[in-house]
């Protein structure tokens, strides 16, 4: 199994975007990635897949909204109210049924017009159980954190130590908005969320817009002389419910991980893949998915961290682009957006925070507060 | 199949007979118009109607956007609309979105405009006209809010009113 | 087409304007007795795909990962699709590609619609999908986009409300005797053009309900197929399609998108001559013109030649191409999404001869299902046969 990534466009993020409606902004995406492989998408486009959510754009029915900017009116076209991986996914899925050739997948967001965030992550509470508490939903981030520490026996150190490499990652990368450089101290100081939550845990939203062009493999290559190989896919869904998930483990990052290595042929993750982009939606969530997907299982995460394993120069680097903590937060479109600079190492075109060695890669996401919704895909080059 | 499922009537959620949960959404939002629509917005609170060119299909558009969607390319020019047109399609619409009746109905139409390409339209609503006077093919006009009180939105103009 | 995909399994909910169950149970029941209609176990299932209309009914935000578990997505690979109204016939495209894939042998297809949530009205959560800057501060009410698509319909090709009124008349009759429809009643063209005029040319009785249910399928490759079923029925062909947003732009007088829809759907599925490769239609219903104006879409009769269609009784239950025998959303109700698959489930049926009184007279070995939704964008289309 195989499907080629063709083209690719990422709007570089940005706290605000005042300038560009969300047309206008996944437009710019679309005509970048479309320039990649030189098609045309009046012509060439056999399916579009959108991943987006009607409380995050303010519209109702919002897939109303979706084809004109990516070329794609009166052609096959549908939402995945899902994270852009999923959405991968889709696309991949109808490429491999063989009756099409080239599909493309979009998600975007404006985080900066969402003038309550919290009200509308209050939303995703279960409206009988949960939300009557009228607790902000950082709550649930609070109660996994706590838990985590203590079955870890850690106290919280390594996570700030997540958050500084993962903002001085971003100070490399063009398409950042959050990079900095911040001490140990700076990090310990932040405000309290939800304890032991410190707002400094927490990726901060951005505006931004991703494109992808996939093809099957019988066209990829006269779209792209070097396309980048998508050779493994998983994705799953652990429990809703607050009070019967496992709080602890996470199976479900497991299972995604295990039908992705399982396609993709992968004995042993450590070895056979060079870095990997995964969700750190939360600074403990890069260590405690590092643990899921198989990549350092037992314990050896923070052995790991320590030695400094997860540096863009260590043993195997994690989030080289500076993952959502210094990029950005962006919703629905946080995997596309975390495997465009995947492939940008792949491609040997990420600059000045290129690895040295980047031929496979895991990129994973996670769809935030209260889900356990998660995919993973496995990219490399030929 | 046993078709599994428990049918409430009015009375018993009135009466209490069944537990309901609450919840009042605290969902806000401000939209950026961006280019397009935001030059579209400029436009009406001059009073003008503007829509946009593709030199490629010929297509004169409005609402106005920034790319041709037929096309995939982006528009070449802005063109000054007529404050004129024609009705494609109306309604009379006698009630309110919470089901509610109107004595007088509210009539929303789609405006194909004049200078536009043929077609292409905006929906807004008419007024100064007797509901059962409206037919499709009506030429119209559109009445605008004074100057002063415009403020750049859809609503500086009132409605259309025949002509 | 590729790998053959079939349906064995199929359950759904009663419809009624509020159910007393959550999204979840109702989920739950439609996915338990679509398990139960085949003797699967949910552990023999590899992947879920939910189909849901707005998240603003329920007023759960990430609605599909909400609904997740009532849908026996726990632990399971799952997946949420969204088209608006035509959500309920693309659940099954999306499940038909997971399977087609060769990567999934067997997909829970389940859609779920709680409308009654919504206070005060249903309606209110249609105010916001409009353009939030061109359209919205104008507070258009639903009701204006399907009134202004019937009348440029009625206009160009001089159709008379008494002949859309039938398709009421047929559709409510139909339901009588479907055990989960929420509006069977007999009604006269003169009840519905007596009705109360909502938003002229739509009135009371050309609308159908507003409805909570659900609905549930299950799909398998064509292995497994034998395995769970002697009647397995097959998704010969599927096709969607979605048009410009700009609706004011389009003409309205014809559905495009799902003469699109379907053009691909009957090219995969070997239909050259819709009207008489296709022996039985379930197109999307929510007002009475709109199953005319599908009919022409899906290219079962030329354009503006579907009342004549209805008035000549071909479409009737005993006609020679019977149309929405379920009773169709006039009729059994409109749970969105739920209703959308409810259409898909009817054909499934009627395919395997198991529709008891609502069985058609003729003998059918192929159907077509379509849904319909957005701004009057979409169009969903499966192709069924055995």
């Amino acid at each position: 199994m195989k499907v080629g990534i063709v083209g690719m466009g990422l709007t570089p993020l940005r706290p605000l975007s005042p300038e560009l409606s969300y047309k206008e902004l996944v437009y710019e995406a679309a005509v970048k990635a479309y320039n990649e492989c030189g098609i045309n998408p009046r012509k060439d486009v056999d399916t579009f897949v959108t991943c987006a959510e009607d409380y995050i754009e303010g519209t109702s029915i919002f897939d109303e909204y979706t084809p004109d900017q990516l070329g794609g009116a009166l052609k096959p076209n549908h939402t995945v109210t899902q994270d852009g991986l999923q959405g991968i996914i889709a696309a991949c899925l109808q490429i491999l049924t063989g009756n099409f050739n080239i599909a493309v997948v979009e998600a975007h967001v404006k985080s900066s017009n969402i003038l309550t965030p919290d009200g509308i992550h209050l939303c995703a509470l279960d409206p009988i159980y949960v939300r009557p508490l009228n607790l902000n939903p950082y709550f649930i981030a609070g109660l996994e954190y706590d838990r985590f520490l203590r079955v870890n026996m850690i106290n919280g150190i390594e996570c700030g130590e997540v958050v500084i490499k993962n903002k001085r990652n971003a100070l490399k990368n063009p398409y950042a908005c959050y990079g900095e450089n911040l001490t140990l101290d700076d990090y310990l100081s932040s405000d309290p969320v939800s304890l032991p939550l410190l707002s400094a845990d927490i990726s901060q939203p951005a505006d931004g817009a991703c494109v992808f062009v996939l093809a099957s493999e019988k066209v990829a290559t006269s779209l792209n002389k070097e396309p980048i190989w998508i050779s493994g896919f998983g994705w799953n869904s652990g429990s809703y419910n607050l009070d019967t998930r496992e709080w602890f483990y996470l199976s479900y990052v497991e299972k995604a991980a295990k039908m992705a290595y399982q396609e993709a042929d992968i004995k042993n993750p450590q070895k056979e893949i060079d870095f990997a982009e995964i969700d750190d939606t939360f600074s403990y969530k890069e260590l405690q998915h590092l643990e899921a997907l198989g990549i350092f299982t037992e314990g050896r995460v923070f052995a790991k961290l320590k030695e400094g394993a997860f540096h863009p120069e260590g043993e195997f680097p994690v989030n080289p682009s500076g993952g959502s903590l210094g990029m950005g937060y962006l919703y629905e479109a946080t995997g596309l957006m975390r495997l465009f600079v995947a492939c940008l190492q792949l491609k040997g075109k990420a600059g000045e925070f290129q690895l040295k060695k980047a031929d496979k890669a895991l990129v994973h996401s996670w769809r935030g507060l209260p889900t356990q919704s998660t995919a993973c895909l496995i990219i490399e080059r030929r | 199949m046993k078709f599994l499922g428990t049918g409430l009537k009015d009375e018993e959620i009135k009466e209490r007979k069944v537990c309901l949960a609450y919840w009042k959404a605290d969902a806000k939002y401000a939209w950026d118009c961006g280019i397009a629509i935001g030059k579209y917005l400029a436009g009406l609170k001059e009073g003008k109607i503007l829509g946009v060119k593709c030199e490629k299909c010929g297509r004169i558009m409005v609402p106005p956007r920034i790319f041709c969607e037929e096309c995939f390319r982006t528009i070449d020019s802005w063109v000054e609309l007529k404050d004129t047109g024609k009705v494609n399609t109306f309604s009379l619409c006698y009630i309110t979105w919470d089901m509610k009746f109107l004595k007088e109905p509210q009539i929303p139409a789609v405006i194909e405009i004049d200078g536009a390409s043929p077609g292409h339209g905006i929906m807004h609503l008419l007024g100064e006209v007797k509901p059962e006077e409206v037919k499709v093919g009506m030429k119209v006009k559109a009445v605008w809010k004074k100057k002063e009180e415009r403020e750049g939105a859809i609503t500086d103009i009132l409605y259309f009113k025949p002509i | 087409m590729g790998r053959r995909v079939a349906i064995v399994g199929v359950g759904m909910t009663k419809f009624v304007r509020r159910a007393q169950e959550t999204g979840k149970e109702l989920a739950y029941y439609a996915a338990k007795e679509a398990l139960d209609y085949c003797g699967m176990k949910l552990s023999q299932i590899d992947a879920v795909v939910i189909g849901s209309a707005p998240d603003t009914f329920d007023g759960v935000h990430m609605k599909g990962e909400y609904l997740s578990d009532g849908a026996g997505g726990f632990n399971k690979p799952t997946l949420r699709c969204y088209v608006g109204g035509g959500t309920g016939v693309f659940a099954v495209i999306c499940g038909w590609y997971h399977v087609a894939s060769g990567l999934i042998d067997s997909c829970l297809v389940v859609c779920e619609e709680k409308m009654s949530s919504y206070q005060p009205h249903p309606q209110g959560a249609f105010l916001t999908i409009f353009d939030h800057t061109t359209e919205r501060p104008l507070k258009p009410n639903l009701l204006w986009i399907f009134a202004l698509e019937m009348n440029r319909y009625m206009t160009t090709y001089g159709i008379k409300k008494e002949e859309i009124a039938l398709v009421a008349v047929k559709n409510k009759k139909n339901a009588l005797d479907h055990p989960a429809a929420q509006l069977k009643e007999e009604i006269t063209v003169q009840d519905v053009l007596n009705s109360p005029v909502l938003a002229y040319p739509v009135q009371r009785l050309d609308v159908s309900p507003v409805s909570d249910g659900a609905c549930a399928i299950v799909m398998v490759n064509e292995y497994l197929a034998r395995r769970w079923t002697n009647k397995p029925v097959w998704v010969e062909g599927v096709g969607w399609s979605l048009d410009t947003a700009y609706w004011t732009n389009r003409d309205l007088c014809y559905p495009r998108y799902v003469e699109e829809a379907a053009r691909m759907a009957y090219k995969m599925a070997g239909v050259t001559n819709p009207r008489y490769d296709i022996h039985i239609a379930e197109p999307y219903d929510p007002f009475d013109y709109k199953e005319l104006h599908h009919l022409e879409g899906l290219m079962l009769c030329g354009k503006g030649e579907a009342p004549q269609l209805t008035v000549d009784g071909v479409t009737q239950r005993d006609g020679d191409l019977p149309v929405c025998p379920s009773g169709g959303l006039l009729g059994v109700g409109n749970p969105i999404a739920a209703a959308g698959l409810m259409k898909v489930i009817e054909l499934f049926l009627q395919l395997r001869g198991e529709a008891g009184k609502r069985q058609v007279a003729r003998k059918v070995r192929r159907g077509v299902a379509q849904a319909w939704g957005d701004l009057m964008q979409v169009g969903a289309v499966t192709v069924l046969g055995i």
